[in-house]
């Protein structure tokens, strides 16, 4: 059983199509869009737990570190570059995101949404960092440095030139629903996007 | 000398020698009419024959791999920490098949073996073979063990370079490559480290233009200084700062050039140790095998041009302290697989041990690798099955 966002992206890639996954993990979504949709693909992760988890899939992984950017993949390489919960972890997710468009025709990547409802309550009542079981850690060892919310990433795609060609917010269960459809900045506590340049 | 045979141990072996009489053409145009081939094998060919693995040695390698020779043996196989039961290669799913190549010196033909042109050992007039020669002998090898399709190819360093080569002549002969702690070829630096090696051989008196072995003696000193300066680029400068430091042996100075310092003693004796076991005319030809190998020569030096002939997947390892074929030469491999679509998968190993660590037992390497292996023997067995 694919972990439900993975599902959601399994469903927007096309069979047959050329996929780079940024911080694969065990592998999971690459094994399925192979088996399943004939995809040729690579993932890229620092994890050693994870590159053994890949290759016990049969998955190819590259030990590299995306914060040091895609500069040994040439232009266009693959038709899809996906990202999973990791944009808000790097260095510099707009560098990254431009990387992942030069190197792929479309970018794939979902977030935690910062500007849920329960985040935006737990700041003001709390006066607190957010802490959620989206958002687990605390300020000083969080790995998330640059959490963003929806309307924050579709405003970097429109300052960029970015379209966006698809997008979803889900709850934590990774459902959609009325109050996520209507006010997805809110009630979204997952955000999905599919952009091109 | 293990008193009892470790349980993940392939245990005592005993090494066959194959004789070959099929003439063998060599890229230096020159020709070998036969040869014999020694080789160890480990574990049980499948019925099927698809479990079966080549292990392709470094410089320095040879066919003993793993296990004993007999209980007297002070030290198993040279990667015996990989090979057995259990271990990486897992003799439990795999046939191993681990071989001395043509040219050295531990009882495949080579330059100490007798011409028989003449009756006297070859020495220098052995030819000069190459990477791709010994991936044609090995080929030979599999024909005679029944082996149409390797499950992997693996090897080190000038062993990975074979491993490459096989991916690239006999693409259809092997499933997977295994190339650790390796490069497309040779620096400039590499070739100039090689060319030390084989100067102080080539100028040690006891040369003899490499017909030593008439003369009842063999350039010792040359050998030694060979393997010291080779046993430098094998480490990093951190594992020797760690290892020996500054410490002196008798703990003040002497004011002479004998030993003091402890690093001075221990590339004496691994110099003073490899001289006594190894052939000098070996060690000049499979430096210049190293120095040679390029398959990318041949394509208009475009390796991504070299690599379209291949099939297989590949597993590439790398090491972090490791300069002589530092993690850079490994990527170039794998940024020219990724380029032209080919399955490979990419590992570069964190630590201090610099080029030796391919042999060392580090506990994150033999995971990863174990891991690697572990979805081969499952393919191979679906395979089969």
């Amino acid at each position: 059983m694919l972990r439900p966002d993975l599902e959601i992206i399994r469903t927007w890639i096309p069979d047959g199509t050329r996929v780079l996954d940024l911080g694969c993990g065990n592998g999971a979504l690459l094994a399925n869009l192979r088996d399943s949709k004939n995809v040729h693909g690579y993932g890229l992760e620092i994890d050693q737990d994870n590159i053994a988890a890949c290759f016990e899939n049969g998955v190819n992984v590259i030990e590299q570190d995306i914060d040091e950017g895609l500069g040994n993949i040439q232009d266009k390489r693959f038709d899809y570059v996906l990202m999973t919960q990791a944009l808000q972890a790097v260095h510099r997710p707009d560098l990254v995101l431009s990387e992942m468009l030069r190197v792929g025709h479309e970018a794939i990547v979902t977030f935690p949404n910062f500007g849920h409802w329960r985040v935006r309550g737990y700041l003001f009542f709390k006066g607190r960092m957010p802490v959620s079981p989206t958002l687990p850690h605390q300020w000083f060892n969080s790995p998330n440095i640059h959490l963003c919310t929806v309307r924050d990433f579709e405003a970097h795609c429109h300052e960029q030139g970015y379209r966006i060609l698809q997008s979803m917010v889900v709850d934590r269960h990774h459902e959609a629903g009325v109050m996520t459809r209507f006010l997805p900045n809110l009630f979204g506590e997952i955000a999905l996007f599919r952009v091109a340049r | 000398m293990p008193d009892i045979i470790p349980a993940d141990s392939v245990g005592l072996v005993t090494p066959t020698t194959l004789h070959f009489d099929q003439p063998l053409e060599l890229e230096c145009g020159r020709r070998l009419d036969a040869y014999e081939l020694v080789y160890e094998t480990y574990g049980s060919l499948n019925a099927a024959r698809s479990n079966a693995v080549l292990i392709c040695h470094a410089l320095s390698g040879h066919h003993h791999a793993a296990g004993y020779h007999s209980m007297d043996d002070k030290r198993p196989g040279w990667w015996d920490n990989a090979i057995g039961p259990g271990k990486a290669i897992d003799t439990n799913r795999f046939f191993v098949v681990s071989l001395n190549n043509i040219g050295g010196c531990h009882g495949s033909t080579g330059p100490s073996s007798i011409n028989p042109a003449n009756g006297q050992p070859w020495g220098p007039d052995f030819p000069m073979v190459t990477v791709r020669d010994w991936v044609n002998s090995q080929t030979r090898l599999a024909d005679a063990l029944g082996i149409q399709q390797w499950a992997a190819v693996i090897g080190g360093s000038l062993g990975g370079m074979q491993a490459l080569q096989w991916s690239i002549d006999y693409p259809d002969r092997l499933r997977h490559a295994v190339v650790i702690a390796s490069a497309p070829k040779l620096s400039a630096q590499n070739i100039a480290f090689n060319e030390v090696a084989r100067q102080s051989i080539l100028t040690d008196p006891n040369f003899h233009g490499g017909r030593y072995y008439l003369h009842d003696t063999y350039p010792r000193q040359g050998l030694i200084l060979a393997r010291m300066v080779g046993h430098i680029t094998y480490l990093s400068d951190d594992a020797m700062r760690a290892k020996f430091g500054r410490d002196l042996r008798a703990g003040k100075f002497h004011f002479g050039f004998d030993v003091e310092f402890q690093v001075e003693s221990y590339l004496r004796h691994q110099g003073e140790t490899f001289s006594r076991n190894f052939d000098a005319n070996t060690y000049l030809l499979m430096t210049k095998a190293l120095d040679y190998y390029d398959p990318s020569r041949d394509f208009d030096n475009d390796l991504e041009a070299a690599l379209r002939q291949t099939k297989c997947r590949f597993l590439v390892m790398s090491f972090t302290s490791d300069w002589r074929f530092s993690p850079q030469r490994s990527e170039e491999v794998v940024n020219a697989l990724v380029r032209i679509a080919r399955d490979v998968s990419y590992a570069e190993i964190d630590t201090d041990k610099g080029h030796d660590a391919f042999l060392v037992d580090i506990p994150e390497y033999l995971k990863l690798f174990s891991a690697y292996m572990r979805r081969v023997s499952i393919e191979v067995q679906d395979a089969s099955s």
